[in-house]
């Protein structure tokens, strides 16, 4: 586990063939090392990428820029195909990995 | 009061005057990289079309005209796609006009994602276009692009 | 002259969330794309923490964070020993003397997220704070504040959240100017912040001196404008521009 704060958004259940939204919240300054003149300037440190598997499948990737806001959300969708485990992964500047995972159980 | 509070680094000024070919941080591993900040726009995407002549509907860009604050613009996609194995969307670029890194998102679907609808929060530096283009399976470019106006709101902190 | 403060009617004051353009009041409304719930989260986390002075966490006194359903709308209130505290400096008080540990600082992350999280509890629920016996004075303080002309652009309160409220001012609508969104979300900051620092911005705007996050002046604003928004439910945390 890491220290990043997140929150996900999905359904806990879905039938088979439903496509299902995810919304996705994490806690994050997305440091764009982009100061006001005058100012010391300090280092890049975003989130670059964000990526989900599900059922051991990668089923959504974004790649970041310092384009994007702090707090990082995005929302995404994937078809419900069986029961298992969704795993979230941010990948931060420095090499950090922070993961989540949750449970979709198909019926 | 926290750090956040007291600095100046106000998107409208601090972005835009901002030299392009900045110092890059050491051992950053990013996707999207900052060799971006050396090409403009117009290259960036003309070298995602490659020649290409994109298709100026099927997307739906919800974008405000207006943005509460150019700190966080909202931003959703949805594509039209038969969606099967073969024929689906399978890459959508958020590219800015005016910011110093013209890929602002890249969003990688597969199959199973069932439909290209996707949402996200960008900054905005200024007053810009917006533009979306949109990949599918088969080597077509949907394209998509918005005017947005970036406000600065009253009583900032900043001053 | 008019030197006190004409009470608006309660029908002049409108809650704070119908100043929000309809996007970020959707927004605030949507706890899967409202980032302050990031901060939610977090204190919610710290209310069960226990702190290394080996006394017992919030939880390990209060229970569960959900029994704070309610408390953000009796806030500021006088305490026994007969200060004036809102929720942020009650949280710092039990801080100190329950935990046995240095309070957290006013506007850190820490206090801006337990306090967010007990603010949460009250969503929805009116704003309902005594305003007799000792908090008279704090009351009758605050209303001066309020209608006091101050800085260089020499505007009071009201005269922008009375006189001009829900008219434009660059590209915000003028609030009735109540707190019932803080600790908020405020897409300036990038992250929640204070009622008091909110005060502070306004202050910077009209070219007034910025007073420190809670200092007695900016209690009785607070209490105030708690009163003045009395009835009106609470939206913390608010999204705010």
């Amino acid at each position: 586990m890491s220290d990043l704060t997140t929150r996900i958004t999905m359904p806990q259940n879905a039938s088979k063939g439903d496509i299902i939204e995810i919304k996705v919240l994490a806690r994050h300054i997305m440091e764009r090392a982009i100061d006001a003149v005058g100012l010391k300037p300090s280092p890049r440190k975003i989130i670059h990428t964000f990526r989900v598997s599900y059922a051991g499948e990668e089923v959504f990737r974004m790649d970041l820029s310092t384009g994007i806001a702090s707090n990082p959300y995005m929302s995404f969708t994937t078809v419900a195909t069986e029961t298992g485990v969704v795993l979230f992964e941010w990948l931060e500047d420095g090499g950090a990995r922070h993961t989540r995972v949750q449970t979709l159980i198909v019926s | 009061m926290n750090r956040q509070g007291i600095t100046r680094r106000t998107m409208a000024g601090g972005l835009a005057l901002v030299p392009t070919g900045f110092a890059l941080a050491q051992g950053i591993d990013a996707t999207i990289n900052r060799s971006q900040s050396d090409r403009n726009f117009e290259v960036t995407e003309r070298e995602l079309l490659a020649g290409r002549l994109p298709i100026n509907s099927g997307i739906t860009l919800d974008i405000p005209t207006l943005s509460e604050n150019g700190n966080s613009v909202d931003v959703g996609i949805k594509v039209d796609s038969p969606w099967t194995r073969e024929d689906h969307i399978r890459m959508v670029h958020i590219l800015s006009e005016m910011n110093p890194f013209p890929v602002v998102a890249r969003f990688q679907l597969g199959y199973r994602a069932g439909r290209a609808d996707v949402a996200t929060r960008i900054r905005l530096a200024a007053t810009q276009k917006v533009v979306v283009l949109a990949e599918t399976t088969r080597g077509l470019i949907h394209r998509a692009e918005q005017e947005v106006i970036v406000i600065l709101g009253a009583c900032l902190e900043g001053g | 002259m008019f030197a006190l403060v004409q009470p608006a009617f309660a029908s002049d004051i409108r809650p704070s969330r119908e100043f929000l353009s309809p996007e970020l009041r959707a927004q605030q409304d949507d706890p899967a794309r409202h980032p302050g719930w990031l901060w939610v989260e977090q204190g919610e986390a710290l209310w069960r923490a226990a702190p290394p002075s080996g006394q017992p966490s919030c939880g390990g006194c209060h229970g569960s964070v959900a029994g704070m359903r309610g408390v953000a709308t009796r806030y500021p209130a006088v305490s026994a020993e007969g200060a004036l505290l809102n929720l942020e400096l009650r949280i710092e008080q039990c801080r100190s003397q329950r935990q046995g540990e240095a309070p957290f600082g006013y506007e850190s992350e820490a206090l801006l997220s337990l306090t967010a999280a007990i603010a949460a509890r009250s969503r929805g629920l009116p704003m309902s704070v005594v305003t007799s016996g000792a908090a008279a004075a704090h009351l009758a303080e605050g209303t001066r504040l309020y209608s006091l002309r101050q800085g260089q652009l020499n505007l009071s309160c009201s005269q922008c959240h009375d006189d001009n409220a829900g008219r434009r001012l660059r590209g915000d609508v003028i609030s009735s100017g109540l707190g019932l969104g803080y600790p908020a979300y405020r897409l300036e900051w990038n992250g929640v912040g204070s009622l008091h620092r909110r005060l502070r911005a306004c202050a910077l705007g009209v070219r007034a001196a910025q007073l420190l996050p809670g200092s007695a002046e900016y209690l009785a604003l607070e209490l105030f404008l708690a009163d003045r928004a009395r009835g009106l439910t609470i939206e913390a945390p608010g999204l705010r521009r």
